[in-house]
């Protein structure tokens, strides 16, 4: 099984660690899965993410460092995914969805474009870790004749997350704090190159900090030294994404889910949209014109009893109308909380539904996501 | 008054003609902070091995099973309305349910403390 460079470090704080993604990764710290999410949406959380795949794709047609590299770059990238990345700003990044020729989510990533003008032609990319290899052989076949994609396998990755994130991080790297969210830059943290993106998965205000692996352990306990920064594991990783109403790739969505089911209709650029260029564009405009089939939404459980992943969703016949794809307790709402797919007649806000726990009907009802509130730092 | 456990870590502890029923403290370590529990309505019965009640922690739902055959004659409401409890105290306040058994004697077949805590050291 692989290990991140933070392996020891997670050892030292006393993790217990679990296999992810061929990966031998921290579940829960001594603390535990419910201080932990409460302890980020209060304080700040550090996270190890450096299981994630990153990766450089550059234009080989044009010279590197033009806005004509920009959307040479731009053109190749938009021939696997619906995102508008010609008229990204500098320094701005996107969430995206790699398609596959049926417009099913092979997984979805995000994409970067460099602040600096030395740097335009080539994009800064992160891919889950457990479709990496898949997502960056795709990559390099797909576009094999006009780009070079360089895997960094020697860089590590940290999140932190947070309300105090930001005070955090500005004191060890100063001038991220005036990054809105969704800008990347790129810094010199003593004589070690950062790439610091605002954006996470917890849908709190921080950062992901892409580091070379030799310092990433320094940058992690530089960080961990703040009394408002604890560590935090893939328990609470998980609960916070799904209070955020955060798609997990695998779970709540996969390759027969296209990006309109998967309730992600934003990933899909107007320019894109009218180009109809992307892969599977047929059936995702079609679904978009005429509704889909079936669409992600949230789900409140009335009581207090979980409803996990796998859980068959029923309207009030008992008619089979969905299933549960991710689901569990949210410690700050203080309550069960559910993502899932549900048969489009059934997924108006306010729908009651049941859902089918041990066999037995619970009432719950289809809700507007995040479920707890996002609180992104827009400037 | 001997306390016996399973290999599902479940505790069980006879008292003359009732049998005290919970989760043993290395399986709250395990399940983490519980947030939820069902417990089964007075009067139910249950074979050796059923199962009885649900725990569950922010990540997962774990079954709890009848250590013994029984009927119940008492169940813990307060774990359920704080599923803290579990973990503050799970071979004490926390019990779960009382049975009355229906064979007392499966209870032999169970792990005495020293044997349990060979084997929960192993899982």
């Amino acid at each position: 099984m692989k290990r991140t460079s933070l392996y020891g470090l997670h050892l030292s704080l006393g993790a217990k660690m679990v296999e992810f993604a061929g990966y031998e990764m921290p579940v829960q710290y001594p603390d535990g899965v419910l201080k932990e999410h409460l302890h980020t949406r209060a304080k700040a959380g550090l996270f190890d993410v450096s299981h994630m795949g990153q990766a450089f794709l550059s234009t080989t047609r044009t010279a590197q460092g033009s806005d004509a590299a920009h959307a040479d770059i731009s053109d190749a990238i938009e021939t696997l995914l619906p995102g508008e990345i010609r008229k990204l700003k500098k320094g701005g990044m996107r969430y995206s969805v790699l398609l596959n020729a049926e417009g099913g989510v092979m997984d979805d990533l995000m994409v970067t474009r460099p602040p600096h003008d030395a740097d335009q032609g080539s994009l800064f990319l992160v891919v889950n870790a457990a479709c990496k290899d898949a997502d960056f052989a795709h990559i390099g076949k797909s576009l094999a004749g006009r780009a070079s994609l360089k895997i960094a396998a020697d860089r590590s990755l940290l999140a932190l997350q947070g309300p105090r994130a930001a005070s955090v991080l500005n004191a060890i790297v100063p001038g991220c704090a005036s990054q809105t969210f969704m800008t990347m830059a790129p810094y010199d943290w003593n004589g070690v190159p950062l790439i610091v993106s605002r954006c996470g998965y917890t849908g709190e205000d921080g950062f992901e900090v892409s580091v070379p692996d030799a310092k990433a352990e320094e940058l992690a306990r530089a960080m961990l030294a703040h009394p408002d920064v604890a560590p935090i594991g893939l328990g609470a990783r998980d609960s916070l994404r799904l209070e955020a109403g955060l798609c997990l790739y695998g779970h709540d969505m996969d390759t027969t889910t296209s990006p309109v089911e998967g309730n992600i209709a934003f990933a899909l650029g107007k320019r894109r949209r009218e180009e109809a260029n992307f892969p599977g564009a047929k059936r995702i405009l079609a679904e978009l014109a005429n509704g889909p089939r079936r669409l992600r939404v949230g789900l409140k459980p009335e009581g207090r009893a979980p409803a996990r992943e796998g859980t068959d969703i029923v309207d009030e016949n008992g008619a089979k109308i969905g299933v549960v794809t991710s689901g569990g307790f949210g410690p700050t709402l203080n309550g069960p909380v559910a993502m899932g797919y549900v048969d489009f007649s059934h997924s108006k806000t306010g729908t009651a539904v049941q859902l089918m726990v041990r066999g037995k009907p619970l009432p719950a009802s289809v809700v507007d996501m995040p479920v707890v509130p996002h609180t992104y730092y827009r400037g | 008054m001997t306390v016996k456990y399973t290999k599902d870590h479940e505790w069980v502890r006879l008292d003359g003609a009732v049998a005290t029923i919970g989760v043993s403290t290395h399986a709250a370590e395990q399940l983490g902070d519980v947030v939820f529990v069902e417990l089964p309505a007075v009067g139910k019965t249950f074979k050796k091995g059923d199962d009885m009640a649900v725990v569950e922690s922010v990540k997962a739902a774990s079954d709890v099973y009848a250590p013994i055959s029984g009927e119940v004659v008492e169940i813990n409401q307060a774990i359920v309305d704080d599923p803290a409890k579990v973990n503050a105290d799970p071979q004490g306040a926390a019990w779960f349910v009382k049975l009355k058994p229906s064979n007392a004697a499966e209870a032999n077949e169970l792990m005495d403390e020293a044997a349990y805590m060979a084997f929960a050291d192993s899982h």
